[in-house]
């Protein structure tokens, strides 16, 4: 699809520069989504991408931003090529800038191919269906919103809520039962401060993750405008990993916020019709472009698996970033500031939490054959218990029944014991033990979301009795 | 043939110069890969096209040929079992083209050419046949494929052929002149003609109990799904893809996510259906625009996939289409409109926004087909809606408000608790509710209307029990309504919670449906009687037979059931006062 330009095309003709953009006359030839190479009157270069052209005028985003750019002597040369990363699995174990540059002082990569950083969308019909229960080690996740691979699992989070944590030790623990490993890590670092950049980067050191680890880092004072291009650079490196050497990837996105801050900035520049809270109407449909780059193809081994991470503005899920999010993703990961508050380490909310892929990583052979009717009941009662203590706020716990006082201990019991637990590395096991130990709290006829036959088999009355 | 230069690129919108001559809504192939675009609007001298894929990469001043032709969709043997992308590309031969990733400017026809297909006539020489008369039936599985005479067509046979034809070679010739293939093509933003509409009386059996049996949709008629994410808008639409008792499903992934469809192509052809023992895939089309395909392709995958469903309607077929989701599709004309710089309306939206979404729905129903003889024909549509924060007041969910008949609200609260379906109880609607309850009557049992009637009067009455509750505690309230507490509970978990994942409960039969609701009731009459005689009600609650109740997803046989329901009375009378 791309062609190859015989004479590169160099122009002086920039009119008119506002925010992160340009726009150039009298251009002949352009193409759209092209990139474009600036130099400025002291010298320096700077790349940048075509949004819009029409006969004579090309609108140019600029990715390192357009300070010292003059409409005199600025010269814009137009490469005839689509926005590349050259990708080779020597990348592992670097460090580069959100549009693919080596940042971390070492050498440019030797590609060993030269890839749109767009991507291509996966064929439907070359999917292969997610089937392979990820073990992360968290109760929440493992027990009630289990990961799949190919899965695209955000974690919303609020401000000051540790999200990153939660991340970090997910990356650390995550593996698949049975299987030696054959993994990666790309990690895609958006706006966020240089404090917690280098967080996940000791982490990864300290387990030794560290030359599995392929970082593509826009701090937060870096060009806003490189964090557009820095998932998709890190993407087409997953894409790369996972589809041409066979690695399983994870993909941690972090902060998906700052992203659509990025776009929006962009949007407002070029005065289009702005839609929910400023955010332009397409923001869907360029959000889906980073998130269905997850999965897997039939016939091939790796796999992409997304932990994307936002910060909801206000602990606000309805606020655009986060809804959009939720429509596209495979269910989320929701932070609590309540819990947070009461001590519950990670602070997981489980009640808005969702892993649309559950069924098909858990049951008999994969997990256990009471999975689904253990995470359900444990919903079921627990989300009973919490309506609960909104009653209890108001008549005080005399007034409830016996059996409502049981929910109530419930629902505190699995906040202290199965949500919470620290550095702990659980196995799925141990999550299904703590989970029935709770519910023996509930009288037994309540449990009506577990089989019959499981209750008999699984539940601590029935031990060591035939 | 009009061919023009590209003047202007934005996104998937382009503007190209020369183009006099062109008429609305025209397919034109931009640039030299050929790319499928749309012409949809026209100002002077220039051409505004939406293109059907990824732009980049186009240089101003590129051809643009206009092929004359509307956006249309092949029709004819081989489109069950198919997967398609919005513009009718069958997905897996792109996959040969192409590989796992799709590539751009790409033109495979939507039907096989090559396969032959057994063609039995139905007509002779000599016979007077106008648009929608059958010619014959080619089997197509386990489905009797029947060829139409296009609506456009007609005339007195002169020629017709039997054997193994492709979709291309004529069967049959009207007039002397005039030849008929297998296949036809019809542009889909044109609904195909029809003799009459009927009222839609038959209700849709979905096997689900929430919408069988307290929100009924009609063969014919439409339904919307409105919920915020995790609602289960896509599980809701898959289970009624699946158990529909229609004998076509056509099902819109619009926007929506991969894996999904990848789950659908890898589920329905192990599935069966309960009524003919087939697989589910054999009486399937699917058309899948996922969300990160290109966005003008996403607003027609919905017309694609009308037309279709309406082609087996025509034959006489009753047909289900779901669409998920239509905020994707509406969005889709929001981010073309916006590309066009038009004045937008409510939240950006276009101001065609309701009428394009009217005329949608409009194409469903119960109608009298074209062509000889009474056939009638149906097709259903539900809509997925996905509002922005779940709030319903947004303009999609509104203007879909106004055109549905039937309104399943999904509930994120109930979604966190895992009630599944979330369907909300006291939000949800039914407007066929009159029209479908004589078929009820003989159908199922006379007494189902009193059941549903009652059942909804208890949740209502929850309702209002509850917010006593919430302000003096569950104490206070007499022994009579703290029963009503309890049966409504047993209503909702017994009753309205079906798991779409569960292999006893995924599809449950309308006479288990009526059983499962008398029984509930049955022990509701059972409990207020005893109450009056004033037996405490604790005694009552701790009867086996309400633990029996609350296993009655798992009892298989209608036999056991009914058993069940005639020891609940018993069990109550025997109760006396203390």
């Amino acid at each position: 699809m791309q062609q190859v330009s015989l004479l590169t095309k160099e122009y002086r003709t920039v009119d008119y520069a506002s925010g992160p953009l340009i726009f150039v006359k009298n251009i002949r030839g352009v193409s759209f989504g092209e990139i474009a190479t600036i130099r400025l009157p002291d010298g320096g270069e700077r790349t940048g991408q075509v949004l819009d052209i029409s006969e004579d005028l090309a609108v140019v985003q600029v990715y390192e931003g357009t300070r010292g750019i003059d409409t005199k002597t600025t010269n814009v040369r137009f490469t005839g090529e689509p926005a590349q990363i050259n990708v080779s699995s020597d990348m592992l174990g670097r460090i580069f800038s959100g549009v693919g540059k080596a940042r971390d002082g070492g050498p440019e990569v030797i590609p060993e191919a030269t890839l749109d950083i767009a991507g291509t969308p996966i064929n439907p019909s070359a999917r292969d269906k997610p089937a392979d229960f990820i073990q992360t080690g968290m109760s929440t996740i493992d027990g009630l919103n289990t990961l799949v691979r190919g899965q695209k699992l955000p974690i919303f989070s609020g401000s000051g809520l540790p999200a990153n944590k939660l991340a970090a030790q997910i990356a650390r623990q995550a593996r698949v039962l049975g299987e030696g490993e054959k993994f990666a890590v790309v990690f895609v670092a958006m706006g966020i401060t240089h404090k917690e950049a280098s967080f996940f980067m000791r982490d990864f050191e300290r387990t030794g993750a560290l030359e599995r680890v392929v970082f593509f880092m826009n701090l937060a004072d870096d060009p806003t405008v490189e964090r557009l291009a820095a998932p998709r650079c890190g993407l087409t490196v997953a894409e790369f990993l996972a589809f041409t050497h066979n690695l399983h990837v994870l993909v941690i996105l972090t902060d998906m916020i700052n992203y659509c801050e990025a776009l929006r900035e962009i949007s407002t520049a070029r005065e289009e019709v702005p839609g929910r809270r400023g955010y332009p109407g397409y923001m869907y449909t360029d959000l889906a472009s980073i998130y269905e780059r997850a999965g897997r193809l039939k016939g091939q081994n790796g796999s992409i698996t997304q932990i994307p991470i936002l910060t909801m503005p206000d602990d606000d899920i309805t606020h655009p970033v986060p809804d959009l999010t939720g429509y596209i993703t495979e269910g989320q990961i929701v932070l609590s500031r309540d819990l947070f508050r009461r001590g519950a380490d990670p602070p997981v909310d489980a009640l808005p939490c969702l892993s649309r892929l559950m069924n098909l990583g858990i049951g008999p052979g994969k997990t256990r054959e009471d999975h689904r009717g253990v995470a359900d009941q444990l919903y079921a009662s627990y989300a009973y218990g919490r309506d609960l203590r909104r009653l209890v706020a108001i008549v005080g716990e005399e007034a409830l029944t016996d059996l409502d006082r049981k929910y109530l201990k419930f629902a505190d019991e699995i906040e202290k014991r199965f949500i919470t637990q620290g550095d702990e590395d659980r196995t799925i096991e141990t999550t299904f033990a703590i989970a029935w130990d709770l519910f023996s709290i509930l009288p037994e006829e309540e449990l009506k979301r577990i089989k019959r036959e499981f209750i008999r088999k699984y539940h601590p009355a029935y031990k060591g009795k035939p | 043939m009009v061919t023009g230069k590209i003047a202007r690129i934005s996104g998937p919108v382009i503007t190209a110069g020369g183009m006099k001559g062109s008429r609305m809504y025209d397919v034109v192939n931009v640039g030299g890969e050929a790319l499928r675009g749309e012409i949809i609007r026209l100002e002077g001298d220039f051409a505004v096209i939406q293109v059907y894929e990824d732009t980049t990469g186009l240089r101003v001043g590129e051809t643009v040929e206009n092929t004359g032709r509307p956006l249309s969709v092949e029709l004819g043997p081989g489109l069950l079992a198919s997967i398609y992308d919005g513009v009718q590309r069958p997905l897996p031969i792109l996959k040969e083209k192409s590989g796992n990733f799709i590539a751009r400017g790409i033109s495979v026809p939507g039907l096989d050419r090559a396969k032959k297909w057994e063609f039995v006539p139905a007509v002779k020489e000599g016979d007077a046949l106008t648009g929608g008369d059958i010619i014959g039936t080619v089997k197509e599985f386990n489905f009797e494929h029947r060829i139409l005479v296009p609506p456009d067509r007609a005339g007195t046979v002169t020629e017709i052929k039997s054997g193994g034809f492709t979709v291309e070679e004529t069967v049959c010739v009207l007039d002397g002149n005039s030849p008929l293939t297998l296949m036809h093509v019809w542009p889909v933003r044109i609904p195909r003609p029809i003799r009459k509409k009927l009222d839609p009386v038959l209700p849709l059996i979905t096997g689900q109990r929430v919408f069988d049996c307290i929100f009924p949709v009609v063969k014919g008629g439409t339904a919307m799904i409105p919920g915020g994410f995790g609602t289960g808008k896509t599980v809701s639409e898959q289970t009624l893809a699946k158990w529909s008792d229609t004998q076509i499903v056509v099902y819109i992934g619009c926007g929506e996510r991969g894996n999904e469809m990848t789950d659908v192509l890898a589920e329905f052809p192990e599935l069966v259906d309960p009524r003919t023992n087939l697989p589910l895939i054999e009486r399937t089309i699917l058309i899948a625009n996922t969300s990160n395909m290109p966005v003008a392709a996403r607003e027609a995958s919905i017309y694609t996939g009308i037309t279709i469903a309406e082609y087996f309607r025509d034959m006489g077929c009753d047909v289900a289409l779901m669409a998920d989701s239509t905020s994707r599709w509406g969005e889709a004309l929001r981010e073309v409109s916006g590309r066009l710089e038009e004045m937008p309306g409510e939240e950006g939206y276009p101001a065609y926004l309701a009428t394009r979404l009217s005329a949608f729905y409009e194409r469903a129903g119960r109608v009298v087909c074209n062509g000889a003889g009474e056939r009638t024909g149906s097709v259903t549509v539900v809509g997925a809606v996905s509002p922005p924060g779940g709030d319903f007041s947004e303009p999609i969910t509104q203007n879909t408000l106004r055109v549905v008949g039937t309104f399943w609200a999904l509930d994120s609260s109930l979604a966190y608790r895992r009630h599944f379906p979330s369907v909300n109880w006291i939000k949800s609607y039914s407007l066929y509710l009159d029209s479908v309850g004589e078929w009820y009557d003989e159908n199922v049992a006379p007494d189902i209307r009193d059941l549903r009637e009652k059942t909804m009067y208890l949740l209502q009455k929850e309702v209002e029990l509850q917010e006593i509750v919430q302000l003096v505690g569950p104490d206070a309230l007499p022994e009579g309504e703290k029963a009503i507490l309890d049966i409504t509970r047993m209503i909702r978990e017994d009753f309205l919670q079906q798991s779409a994942y569960s292999d006893t409960d995924s599809f449950c039969p309308l006479e288990k449906q009526y059983l499962m609701l008398k029984a509930i009731l049955t022990y509701y009459t059972g409990i207020s009687e005893a109450l009056d005689r004033g037996v405490a009600l604790k005694q009552l609650l701790a009867l086996p037979v309400k633990a029996e109740i609350g296993r009655m997803k798992e009892i298989g046989s209608t036999d056991d059931l009914k058993k069940l329901i005639d020891g609940i009375g018993p069990a109550c009378a025997a109760l006396g006062a203390e």
